[in-house]
């Protein structure tokens, strides 16, 4: 293995995992939510395309099905399950976006079926190309320059557009944000709406890799997620494309160099690191904007 | 000790579990006393989980790791030993000559599951809010993680099998009885009172000398020993699984019990498993009816955690504090009498 090679392979599983952890950065963010539900965007953008697969449109309509679809459930999320319990405690609008999750899983496997459901993938995705002396495939190309589009988008839009900026200060103190006259509904609606672009991107990436879909398959992104924006910063929109990239980075290092029966437990090992830092050092590696509380 | 109207409290509760047990044992139905010890197990573990959620207000997610924990404690100590060779090959030659009766294995199961709590924990519970949920995600993932791969002890993502039937319905209602019992005391303690004044206002709790990161500890190891009884009665009641059975969907039918009757009091707990068991089985029992009338193409799967969540997803919108928010049953009795002192 050269080092052309473990550099291409961070950068793509690093870009997946930026994005997947910017969805749910974006949302905690602004409101303290730790969205469950956020694996199950991914569930829908895979499911939106392999419904549509037999409609004969050409594939990048497909795909864009598949994202609208996760960005309206990214929605549904705010209305169904979060803007009924906004008011009350954090614990319950943890406790409903981890409900809001099982009822997408439970739909899915209800009307759809419990079993693998093929996407359709242009060819593209299965080839493979020499890049830099290296034979790598395709998709981990793909993967890479969608990752760096969307991370330039997204920070146009947080740092040059009104909806942006607005997003920022409702960050930093949503209170004081809203006395300033920032629509708190339409603020929140965003996030959630920016969360499913970012997740029905993931999907299209992240499903490439294994070609199907099945009803459980947002568990392991939502983890991922998870640890990335700790490692990160639970507060930094940058923090999170940090961890993304760096937890891309530890994973690939530890798929390479640790023994087969150890790297059984490679999970427990991330999540303890996960438990370190938040015991230590809760603000991650990016600090975000003062909150004036600790939590 | 308790005021009266908890001991009426503790009265009601263990009447209504007894009723249920006699119920289906003189019913004799086989279904049926399943599905009761099954409710009975469950309860066990709501009680558990209400003993931290209900005085601390901090939700925790690793409650079905402790049961994890407490169910292969248990199932190593007690897989009779020509059975052992073949369940788990690996075992270590320490452990493999050991077979203990399943009383003594569920004992043991929950002792384990709260050294375990005890050891791992306590730098967890200075966290609030999201950080201490996030914590306790990953407290759960790890425990998962190490049960579905420590092969020699668990027998890896595969069936554990061989594990002795030792849980009837009289022993799960025996223990649920003293599960409500242990949470009742533990909710009037010192700790249980300091803890949920912490609950309410953490500044002023620790302002008035209360340490909550040892309170909190020390509910949470409560908490996780029933966990583990409640884990291991479960195992000598099915007598075989495997780490899958004890991943998120089992957190969620046990959150969905607490937060529908709600979280804040034993009787919420005691109430949520009843109500979220007779609509989980008339659900499945509908579910299986239209699977075997085949009425559609493919079997039907998801119905019922649907409706579940749906359910809980209400509750918490409508009713925040669940199905009883924050008396006991045993305040009804003596509302509009003297107040005990």
């Amino acid at each position: 293995m050269s080092a052309a090679q473990f550099v291409l392979d961070v950068l793509s599983l690093g870009g997946a995992y930026a994005l997947m952890a910017l969805g749910l950065v974006i949302v905690y963010g602004i409101l303290r939510l730790v969205n469950f539900a956020y694996g199950e965007l991914i569930m829908v953008g895979g499911y939106t395309m392999f419904l549509v697969s037999g409609s004969g449109l050409p594939w990048l309509v497909m795909a864009g099905c598949g994202v609208i679809m996760a960005i309206v459930a990214g929605i549904a999320t705010d209305y169904l399950a979060f803007r009924p319990v906004r008011e009350k405690s954090v614990t319950a609008v943890l406790i409903t976006s981890f409900a809001f999750s099982t009822l997408l899983q439970n739909a899915a496997l209800l009307f759809i079926s419990p079993r693998p459901r093929a996407v359709p993938l242009p060819e593209l995705f299965s080839r493979t190309v020499e890049f830099a002396g290296v034979i790598t495939p395709a998709r981990n190309l793909i993967t890479i320059a969608v990752a760096v589009i969307m991370l330039g988008l997204f920070s146009w839009l947080m740092r040059s557009t009104a909806l942006g900026i607005a997003m920022r200060a409702a960050a930093t103190n949503f209170r004081m944000a809203r006395m300033m006259g920032i629509p708190a509904n339409l603020i929140i609606s965003a996030a959630f709406a920016i969360s499913g672009l970012l997740a029905g991107t993931v999907a299209i990436l992240w499903i490439g890799r294994i070609g199907t879909v099945v009803p459980g398959i947002g568990l392991e992104p939502l983890l991922i997620a998870f640890i990335a924006t700790v490692i990160g910063g639970m507060r930094s929109l940058s923090g999170a494309v940090v961890g993304g990239f760096l937890l891309a980075l530890i994973d690939t290092t530890l798929n390479y160099t640790l023994p087969q029966d150890l790297l059984k437990f490679r999970d427990a090992f991330t999540f303890s690191l996960v438990i370190l830092i938040l015991l230590w050092r809760p603000e991650g590696i990016v600090r975000g904007p003062a909150s004036g509380q600790r939590t | 000790m308790m005021a009266t109207r908890n001991w009426w409290t503790f009265l009601l509760l263990g009447g209504v579990i007894v009723l249920v047990a006699l119920v289906a044992e003189l019913v004799g139905d086989r279904l049926l006393v399943r599905i009761t010890t099954n409710l009975c197990i469950s309860m066990v573990l709501v009680i558990g989980l209400q003993i931290f959620m209900g005085n601390s207000g901090i939700l925790s997610f690793a409650h079905v790791g402790f049961m994890g924990v407490g169910a292969y404690t248990s199932a190593v100590l007690t897989i009779p030993l020509q059975m052992k060779g073949m369940a788990l090959p690996n075992l270590y030659p320490i452990l493999a000559g050991v077979q203990v009766s399943p009383f003594v294995g569920i004992a043991l199961g929950g002792l384990a599951a709260a050294l375990v709590a005890a050891l791992a924990v306590y730098p967890l519970m200075r966290l609030s809010d999201a950080a201490a949920v996030i914590t306790s995600f990953a407290l759960f993932v790890v425990l998962h993680t190490i049960m579905y791969h420590w092969s020699a002890v668990t027998n890896g993502p595969r069936t554990l099998f061989g594990i002795p039937k030792g849980t009837t319905l009289p022993l799960a209602a025996a223990v649920a009885i003293v599960a409500v019992l242990v949470a009742l005391l533990f909710k009037e303690s010192r700790v249980g009172r300091l803890l949920r004044a912490s609950r309410d206002d953490e500044i002023a709790a620790a302002s008035l000398g209360a340490h909550i990161p040892r309170l909190r500890w020390q509910a949470f190891v409560v908490s996780a020993l029933l966990a583990g009884i409640g884990g291991a009665l479960w195992g000598h009641f099915i007598t075989s699984f495997s780490p899958k059975q004890l991943w998120l969907k089992e957190t969620f039918v046990i959150l969905a019990m607490l937060v529908i009757g709600g979280p804040r009091t034993v009787t919420g707990a005691v109430v949520g498993v009843l109500v979220v068991t007779a609509s989980f089985e008339s659900l499945r029992s509908l579910e299986g009816a239209i699977n075997r009338a085949q009425i559609l193409s493919e079997p039907l799967v998801g119905m019922t955690e649907l409706t579940l969540a749906v359910a809980m997803i209400a509750v918490l919108a409508l009713r925040p504090g669940g199905i009883c928010p924050s008396r006991e049953v045993g305040y009804y009795l003596f509302r509009g009498r003297a107040r005990d002192p």
